[in-house]
């Protein structure tokens, strides 16, 4: 269980989220929705490390994170993956996806799990190609599949269908719905499209100016509701 | 023909010494962007090394072996550098990140503190290391002689270059060290520790220096200030091959190499200075990424 509790965070001077708190179940897919520039990235940055909270607890699988190192995160199994992708442009995909081994302790990276390129087959076609010489959608499969080799317990998608071709779509929300068929790992899915979440998702939150404005199961949502929050 | 040769081989020459030199400074300057003004010092530290190895080898072993002196140097020299930019990377460098003129001023301290170490140690007048006698003398190709000492001194900088890019490009820590490079936040999300690729980045690149402060012990004597002679020298050939490009780097040191020799040949050594700087001011303004820059579809 990840829970993130009243956390108050932002950048310098300005503070984007207030009071925020949000748990996630390992095995269960947990949606995070709003408008843009609600504190969507900021909230997943701050449960992977990468933004400090000034206050507030990030607590997982019972241990106290908020002070930790983003890399001490990876490694207790909380996988993240950024908004625009963040692939080593430079790297084949092949070591980018080594990279996300590093997660993993010495004596379990014995290679990329078979898995990953039963879910991403276009991966095995350009293992030795530049993750800069790929498409965006390519971009983004390396992206999910760079953190899926890791065997995270938690993984973290910002939202991974954004600017992406349909049938691309379509496969990253096949992925999302077998990771979580599969109970081994729970994912925080964040999106500003309704329909793409709540195809994925069994829990949602809806952020607006930084708090958590609505929460609930999505199969019983009243989608008027949760639609009047994310019109703009 | 063997003035071409010579000038060919002069110029090739000088480049494989400012590469060595420039090496080190690729890694600490041009990937991880620190201004480090003790980098020419680490090449001090590498030459008083190779300078004690000697000293030692002439009281302490068998004058049969001591041509051997040199053997055990390069390593050494390596280890030394790589010690001291390890000690000052964790001291001081790892609070100055993403803080150049911080840095600049810090490091530029510690540079005069080790010129002032190793004056009061080896004393300030220049000290002369014997170099081995195998690298006496020279190879003749078409009338033009060819040092051995120079000779050396390129295979020396290949076998480092080759090194390095095997080290970078087939390792898990070369491919760590580039991907913190590239994008340390992600490369730590993904859970590679970016602090220890950091200090081994840094380690390497001041090892590389104190191999280069070796290699100019054949050249000539050496003294408190050798590495402040070529360190700006250096910095311009990073920035010249492109800020993060290894092999622009060997581009940028072969150009200044030969630019320098064939100026020097016909203007002197002055002159030849100037024209070296003043094209690379040029080129800088046409082209201000440098030689080679990394070109991809990433939405960098």
């Amino acid at each position: 269980m990840l829970t993130v509790e009243s956390i108050r965070a932002g950048y310098d001077e300005s503070v984007v989220l207030n009071d925020v708190s949000i748990q996630a179940e390992v095995g269960k897919v947990t949606a995070v929705l709003g408008r843009n520039g609600v504190g969507k990235s900021t909230l997943i940055k701050t449960i992977a490390g990468l933004v400090k909270p000034s206050a507030g607890s990030v607590e997982w699988m019972g241990d106290k994170m908020e002070k930790k190192a983003p890399e001490l995160r990876a490694r207790s199994g909380i996988a993240y993956v950024p908004q625009g992708r963040e692939i080593f442009p430079s790297l084949t995909v092949e070591e980018n996806l080594l990279l996300g081994l590093e997660a993993l302790p010495k004596k379990e990276r014995t290679g990329i799990p078979k898995q990953v390129f039963e879910w991403f087959p276009v991966l095995l076609e350009m293992m030795h190609r530049k993750g800069g010489d790929l498409s965006g959608g390519q971009q983004q499969q390396l992206a999910i599949a760079r953190a899926i080799v890791g065997k995270p317990k938690m993984l973290l998608l910002d939202e991974p269908m954004e600017g992406i071709q349909p049938s691309i779509v379509q496969l990253i929300q096949d992925v999302i719905i077998e990771i979580a068929a599969s109970q081994e790992m729970g994912i925080i899915l964040v999106e500003h499209s309704l329909d793409l979440a709540f195809a994925c998702a069994d829990y949602y939150y809806i952020l607006d100016h930084g708090t958590i404005v609505s929460e609930g199961v999505t199969n019983v949502a009243h989608m008027d509701m949760v639609k009047r929050h994310l019109v703009v | 023909m063997a003035v071409v040769i010579t000038q060919l081989f002069n110029g090739i020459s000088l480049g494989s010494i400012l590469l060595l030199i420039a090496l080190g400074l690729a890694i600490t300057f041009g990937l991880m962007n620190v201004i480090n003004m003790a980098h020419g010092e680490f090449i001090m530290a590498g030459a008083y090394t190779t300078y004690v190895v000697q000293q030692a080898f002439s009281h302490y072993v068998p004058a049969a072996l001591f041509n051997y002196y040199y053997i055990v140097a390069i390593p050494l020299s390596f280890l030394i550098g790589a010690l001291l930019g390890f000690v000052l990377e964790k001291t001081l460098i790892r609070f100055l990140y993403h803080r150049p003129l911080d840095s600049l001023l810090a490091t530029w301290g510690v540079s005069l503190i080790l010129q002032q170490v190793a004056r009061s140690i080896f004393g300030a007048p220049n000290v002369a290391v014997t170099a081995p006698a195998w690298l006496d003398s020279g190879l003749t190709i078409a009338g033009a002689v060819l040092p051995y000492k120079r000779l050396f001194i390129i295979a020396l900088v290949t076998i480092c270059m080759v090194t390095l890019y095997l080290y970078l490009d087939k390792t898990a820590a070369g491919r760590k060290m580039r991907a913190v490079t590239m994008n340390r936040s992600m490369a730590s999300s993904l859970g590679v520790s970016t602090k220890k690729v950091d200090a081994t980045a840094f380690a390497i690149g001041s090892g590389l220096a104190g191999i280069a402060g070796c290699a100019l012990t054949v050249l000539g004597p050496i003294g408190s200030t050798i590495g402040t002679y070529y360190i700006v020298d250096a910095f311009m050939i990073v920035i010249l091959g492109g800020i993060g490009s290894l092999i622009g780097t060997v581009f940028g040191a072969l150009s200044v190499g030969m630019l320098g020799t064939v100026a020097e040949f016909w203007s002197g050594a002055s002159m030849a200075k100037v024209i070296v700087f003043v094209a690379i001011i040029a080129f800088l303004q046409f082209k201000p990424a440098g030689l080679l820059s990394a070109r991809t579809r990433s939405l960098e």
